[in-house]
């Protein structure tokens, strides 16, 4: 078959997260692209098209949202050209590094949120199959080698709550050097202040330390692992929905995000 | 396209030639969300579904068009109570669907 179906076939097959758009309508009807983080296969005919399709399609596939779109046939504002964006997402993948107490409760809410979670911790008496019966997998292993070769896309939440620098700066570089969604790191106030001193140290730029979250969570005065389980769970969403969290008596404008609706894959 | 692709590969290394039909847009109550496929095979196999069975019948049709003339069409279809879903299915909603040939 052609290159599109080929690589569509090996990303579900492979569980990438990629992005197929269709023109339906339009002076080319039937004509493709097919795009992910990495590459952009096809074209719908007119290049400034292409490129305001994708980038619409990757902000779609963020949150696997699955519709038709309308646009000029130079990509403006416009009626003439409908396009059909399918987002094909797998479950997306929490990484909870830090077998500790509150690891549990994470791991849980993770699960409840639909995530497909790992546990890992350097330390083999902590990182059990016992302590987390939910996780789907457990890692021993030092915690910025194992995410070196990790799978990570930008529905992928990591939450670092190994609170001992010897973990977290290795972990952080590497965790920054991602495309994931969700960075969150537990630690005071000072806690992270001297983690930044160390990450800025190291060459890591102001830019890049402001995607991570810390201290951990949405302020709701969260004290028990459940309970910071689920400050760190709504961050998530709220992050996700470039929501910045609260009730919502007090917000004005829509209460629901677009339905995502992605194709489970496998 | 995950549930079908399985029996899609099949056909296509068989060296049949395939269309395949994707719902992209729905009005009111339909059975099935924008994404879901039907494809149909040369000899008429039929994989997958795009709503309960109501409009099944006349996308196969189309289908069977579409793989002889290599042309994509989109449709729409309205699911009427006359259309004789069974009790208990969505009906009275509306389907938009395109249908290719899968040579992309």
């Amino acid at each position: 078959m052609g290159e599109i179906y080929d690589a569509l076939k090996a990303a579900i097959q492979g569980k990438d997260a990629v992005s197929l758009i269709t023109q339906v309508q339009g002076p080319n009807p039937g004509a493709k692209i097919l795009a992910s983080d990495e590459r952009v296969l096809g074209t719908l005919g007119d290049a400034d098209l292409d490129r305001v399709a994708v980038d619409k399609a990757m902000d779609m596939l963020q949150h696997g949202t699955i519709s038709t779109l309308r646009y000029g046939t130079k990509g403006e504002e416009g009626e003439e050209v409908e396009l059909f964006v399918q987002s094909f997402a797998p479950q997306p993948v929490m990484y909870v590094f830090g077998a500790v107490n509150l690891a549990s409760a994470v791991v849980r809410i993770g699960k409840f949120l639909d995530y497909r979670v790992t546990v890992c911790d350097a330390r083999k008496v902590f990182a059990t199959k016992q302590r987390f019966p939910e996780a789907d997998e457990i890692v021993v292993q030092w915690p910025n080698e194992f995410l070196e070769t990790a799978k990570v896309d930008r529905r992928t939440a990591i939450c670092i709550l190994t609170h001992d620098p010897k973990f977290d700066i290795p972990l952080l570089q590497v965790a920054l050097k991602t495309k994931a969604g969700y960075i969150g790191a537990m630690g005071s106030r000072r806690t992270h202040q001297k983690r930044v001193d160390n990450l800025l140290e190291v060459g890591v730029t102001e830019e890049e330390l402001d995607r991570i979250q810390a201290p951990l969570g949405l302020d709701i005065g969260a004290s028990q692992p459940e309970e910071v389980a689920i400050a760190v769970a709504a961050q998530i969403i709220a992050n996700r929905n470039g929501r910045p969290g609260g009730s919502l008596k007090h917000a004005a404008g829509r209460i629901h995000p677009d339905k995502p609706v992605a194709e489970p894959v496998g | 396209m995950y549930e079908v692709l399985d029996t899609v590969d099949h056909w296509l290394s068989d060296g049949k030639k395939v269309a395949v039909a994707t719902l992209i847009e729905t009005e009111r109550s339909a059975p099935r969300d924008p994404g879901a496929v039907l494809a149909v095979s040369e000899k008429m196999e039929v994989a997958g579904s795009v709503s309960g069975g109501c409009v099944e019948p006349a996308v196969i049709e189309k289908a069977m068009e579409v793989i002889q003339t290599g042309v994509p069409m989109r449709i729409t279809h309205g699911i009427t109570d006359e259309e004789a879903c069974a009790v208990g299915l969505t009906c009275g909603g509306t389907v938009h669907l395109f249908v290719e040939r899968l040579d992309y």
